[in-house]
């Protein structure tokens, strides 16, 4: 007989998708608090329909973004009605009919819209049992269910979910007065799933918003500058591109421009004529990309110290230290140029987009194509892996505006290559300076650190902040830009990270938020993390390297935190075991250390690699990861997103930034904006540890950073060369 | 211009123009969704298809291009119920994150494979190099690659 449990492992057995979640069962009298996403959303019926036919539809707020999330709801609703696994449907997100759950980002949906499914699950089967027990005359608590059918005392009975639904309507406000199991009696939860979107992408079935065919559908394409603030100059007749094959419409709203065709490769063709034609005005000039850390040091910034600490009897500096790190700016760059869909029927408006918040984006392009919010219905589906705020929210915005020259029939809007570089926010350029005094023991006494960023937080949250959506600052009638923020700590935004998590008994931590950068930032996979964790543990390496020691007891040397020297001594002996210690000539071993947001997941990185003596090419042979992200629930999902992060932060460290020149972005493809390939990826081990009773913590973006220093740190150790600028290339090596 | 070639395997004729690059072609006009949009210029090898067997980046390809030959998209190397060796192993070791640079790698492998059905790891690697994944995927996509390869090789009915 096969088994729930054997039904979710699928094929090899090999374990796929795991999860966790923060729990709260029953026994437990206390007063019911509401997870946070259904206080928001509390009617039953919006998260959750029990169909006669023996389907039970989740609705969610929260987008599939290749991250299992719709698996992971799936089990918890199985678990939770103990029902079949593959009843469950998880209807994607659609403003006409989902909970509102604001963005899917920060690694914690399946904790926070999970918490809401279980509350939701166990009162629906509450609710169906006390209905059961009533028909049946027995105690409630006799009852127990087995694939939606249920069983008194052990003993089937006719009654089920799928015939006692037609009697009664599951709605209104949830109660929380029935328990959700004890996870001690869990067999789905926990267990290996096969992530449910595989299949389908593997095989070319329907899976991704480029794969919706409506009837009738029309292709456009934009027309944009390299700098976001240039204005357009064209002709008022535009006859030669309107006579072209297949070309519906030329939509210009001031500085926005597009065109919308027949088919596909005539609205691409259509729009390479039109740039021909175009000229944009010239903004002033953008600063050199050379210099940007100077620029962002003297640009206009709130200045804040966000952590202090003075202890006078500490001892006096006996030898002091300084340095400071650059990071250019840095591509999302999806491997999908973004995409939307937009259909304007009258006054309403439907916009299929693969962005992070359906919520949020209606209200921005309510502000922006000037219709009413309940007018317009936005709907997920699935594009490529984001990364943070990309481009995806802007396609969705363009498509609006071309879609309300056009009545009637759906209108695809494809980004080009060179249209997601142009268009999409960066991660921002960021610098940083470290002062630090040690003891005639070799410990460091003073620490002075600062940074100077643009915002890591711009994204179009509803109609207030419409004014951040590229197509807003084109328009005939541009909207207003929202001022700048940063998110606060603990987590921080361009600051994440900045306060070391060493205790260094006089620090003061001070972050520079400038107001206008020179290209447009938000959010990017770890945000300030990244060069904040490169620059500390650079630094840190740097000071152990002159005063002999060894990398590794140097930090221990300055950490209370047991969690964090228990996986820095992992480290140490996983790179024993691994003969990953011995620096020869050509090669170096570098490590590099994190807590994310000093409230995550531990992270130390061993990187291992060789620098070519002639050509100084950087080639990652291997790579060591030992984690603490607490309670395992999920050890191959922990080491798929640690392998991950990895990779991506190894590319940017090592080959990626944003060109641009005095009139805007030059970076426009992958010849201009390079990344890591196949043959230049490490091999990569990951270690768990799992201290008993830590709760979970997200991993999605703890390898960024001390990957990036373990990279700069093999390479001194390797050529006795210290790169303090991103990324470490070889021009850079040569020059050093 | 009508283009006549073969699809996975059916007879298929189109009347569009020759110069429609064969990714649109494919994509708009035959309704497949394997093979991927993902620059238009040659780059990232997400819209990797086969043409008599050789991997081959169909969005700088015009559809003349394929007038009388033989095209395989990731449609037609298998189906859920019978998986090429790839998908299967892809599924197995749940080798993607987003998955969309996945069609593409699966289809220069699946020609790596043909060719050489034992390949090193340098010639894995080399043989997928002209395949972009954002994710970070490379390792787990290389060890299905590599478990592809030894399935097919221990006389795995195909
Ligand atoms: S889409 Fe063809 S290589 Fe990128
Ligand atoms: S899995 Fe997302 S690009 Fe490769």
């Amino acid at each position: 007989m096969t088994t729930r449990r054997d039904f979710i492992k699928g094929v090899s057995g090999g374990l796929l998708l795991y999860f966790h979640l923060p729990v709260r069962h029953a026994d437990a009298q206390d007063a019911f608090t509401r997870p946070a996403a259904l206080a928001a959303n509390p009617a039953l019926e919006s998260w959750l329909k029990i169909r006669p036919d023996g389907i039970v539809e989740i609705a969610t707020g929260k987008c599939e973004l290749g991250q299992g999330i719709q698996t992971a709801l799936a089990q918890i609703a199985a678990e939770e009605l103990d029902v079949g696994f593959e009843r469950i449907r998880i209807l994607t997100v659609d403003t006409a009919h989902s909970p509102n759950e604001s963005f899917t980002s920060g690694s914690l949906s399946v904790e926070m819209s999970g918490a809401a499914v279980r509350t939701v699950t166990a009162e629906a089967r509450g609710i169906l049992t006390e209905l059961a027990a009533g028909r049946l005359g027995v105690d409630a608590g006799l009852l127990s269910v087995q694939d939606g059918a249920f069983l008194s005392n052990g003993v089937a009975t006719r009654l089920d979910y799928w015939s006692l639904v037609e009697d009664i309507s599951l709605t209104g406000e949830v109660s929380g007065r029935f328990p959700t199991k004890d996870p001690a009696r869990y067999d789905l939860v926990g267990q290996p799933a096969q992530r449910l979107d595989i299949p389908p992408k593997i095989f070319g079935d329907t899976a991704y918003i480029h794969d919706m065919r409506l009837d009738g559908m029309l292709h456009a394409r934009v027309v944009r500058p390299a700098d976001r603030e240039s204005k357009l100059n064209l002709p008022e007749r535009l006859d030669d591109i309107a006579a072209m094959p297949g070309i519906v419409k030329i939509v210009r709203d001031g500085s926005f421009l597009a065109v919308v065709a027949r088919r596909e490769d005539q609205a691409v063709r259509a729009a390479q004529a039109l740039a021909a034609l175009c000229t944009w005005s010239d903004p002033g000039l953008l600063p050199d990309r050379a210099s940007i850390g100077d620029w962002l040091r003297k640009a206009e910034a709130d200045v804040k110290v966000v952590a202090e600490r003075s202890d006078p009897d500490a001892g006096t500096a006996t030898r002091n230290y300084q340095s400071h790190y650059n990071r250019p700016f840095q591509a999302h760059a999806s491997i999908s140029p973004s995409l939307a869909i937009a259909w304007r029927r009258g006054d309403s408006l439907t916009v299929w987009s693969h962005a992070q918040g359906m919520f949020p984006l209606r209200g921005a392009i309510a502000a922006l194509v000037g219709l009413d919010e309940n007018d317009i219905r936005c709907i997920h589906a699935q594009g490529a892996g984001c990364y943070g705020h990309n481009g995806a929210d802007d396609a969705a915005a363009d498509a609006a505006l071309i879609a309300m020259h056009i009545e009637g029939v759906p209108v695809r809007l494809q980004w080009s290559r060179a249209d997601e570089f142009l268009g999409e926010p960066f991660g921002s350029a960021m610098t940083t300076e470290i002062q630090a005094g040690l003891d005639r023991n070799g410990r460091i006494v003073h620490w002075r650190y600062d940074v100077w960023s643009g915002t890591h937080s711009s994204r179009p949250r509803g109609s207030g902040a419409a004014g951040n959506l590229l197509a807003a600052r084109q328009i005939a009638k541009p909207l207003p830009v929202p001022p700048v923020s940063n998110i606060p700590q603990p987590s921080g935004g361009s600051d994440r990270n900045a306060v070391p998590l060493y205790s260094f008994p006089n620090q003061t931590i001070t972050k520079h938020l400038v107001k206008n950068m020179p290209l447009r930032v938000s959010s990017l996979r770890a945000l300030g993390a990244y060069a904040n964790v490169f620059s500390i543990e650079s630094f840190m390496d740097e000071i152990a390297q002159d005063l002999h020691a060894d990398p590794i007891e140097f930090r221990i040397r300055h950490l209370s935190d047991a969690r964090a020297i228990a996986v820095l001594e992992k480290l140490h002996s996983q790179m024993a075991t691994a003969a990953l210690i011995q620096n020869q000539p050509t090669a170096g071993v570098g490590i590099g250390f994190a807590k994310y947001k000093n409230l995550g997941a531990y992270c130390a990185v061993a990187m291992r690699l060789t620098v070519d003596p002639e050509s100084s090419e950087i080639r990652l042979d291997r790579a060591i990861a030992v984690v603490d992200a607490g309670m395992i629930v999920n050890p191959n999902g922990i080491a798929n997103q640690i392998e991950g992060g990895i990779i991506q932060s190894a590319s940017w460290t090592l080959k990626e930034q944003v060109l641009f020149g005095e009139r805007g972005v030059e970076s426009r493809d992958w010849a201009s904006y390079p990344i890591l390939g196949f043959s230049e990826v490490p091999d990569i081990d990951v270690v768990l540890l799992q201290p008993p009773g830590a709760p979970a913590a997200g991993v999605g973006e703890a390898a960024q950073g001390p990957t990036a220093a373990a990279i700069a740190n093999a390479v001194a150790r390797a050529t006795g060369k210290r790169i303090r600028d991103l990324p470490l290339t070889r021009s850079r090596l040569l020059a050093g | 211009m009508t283009v006549r070639f073969t699809l996975n395997n059916a007879d298929v004729q189109l009347d569009v123009p020759g110069d429609t690059p064969l990714l649109y072609a494919l994509r708009n006009d035959l309704g497949l969704n394997g093979p991927k949009f993902g620059c238009g210029l040659a780059q990232c090898g997400a819209c990797t298809i086969l043409v008599d067997g050789k991997a081959v980046q169909s969005c700088v390809l015009p559809l003349s291009g394929v007038d009388g030959r033989r095209v395989t998209t990731l449609e037609g190397l298998g189906t859920a119920d019978k998986p090429h060796p790839l998908q299967r192993a892809v599924i197995e070791l749940q080798a993607m994150q987003c998955g969309y640079c996945v069609s593409g790698i699966v289809m220069s492998a699946a020609a790596l494979l043909a060719d050489n059905p034992r390949p090193s790891d340098k010639e894995i690697r080399d043989a997928l190099d002209r395949n972009l994944c954002r994710c970070g995927s490379h390792v787990r996509i290389l060890r299905a690659v590599r478990e592809a390869a030894a399935q097919a090789t221990s006389g795995d009915p195909k």
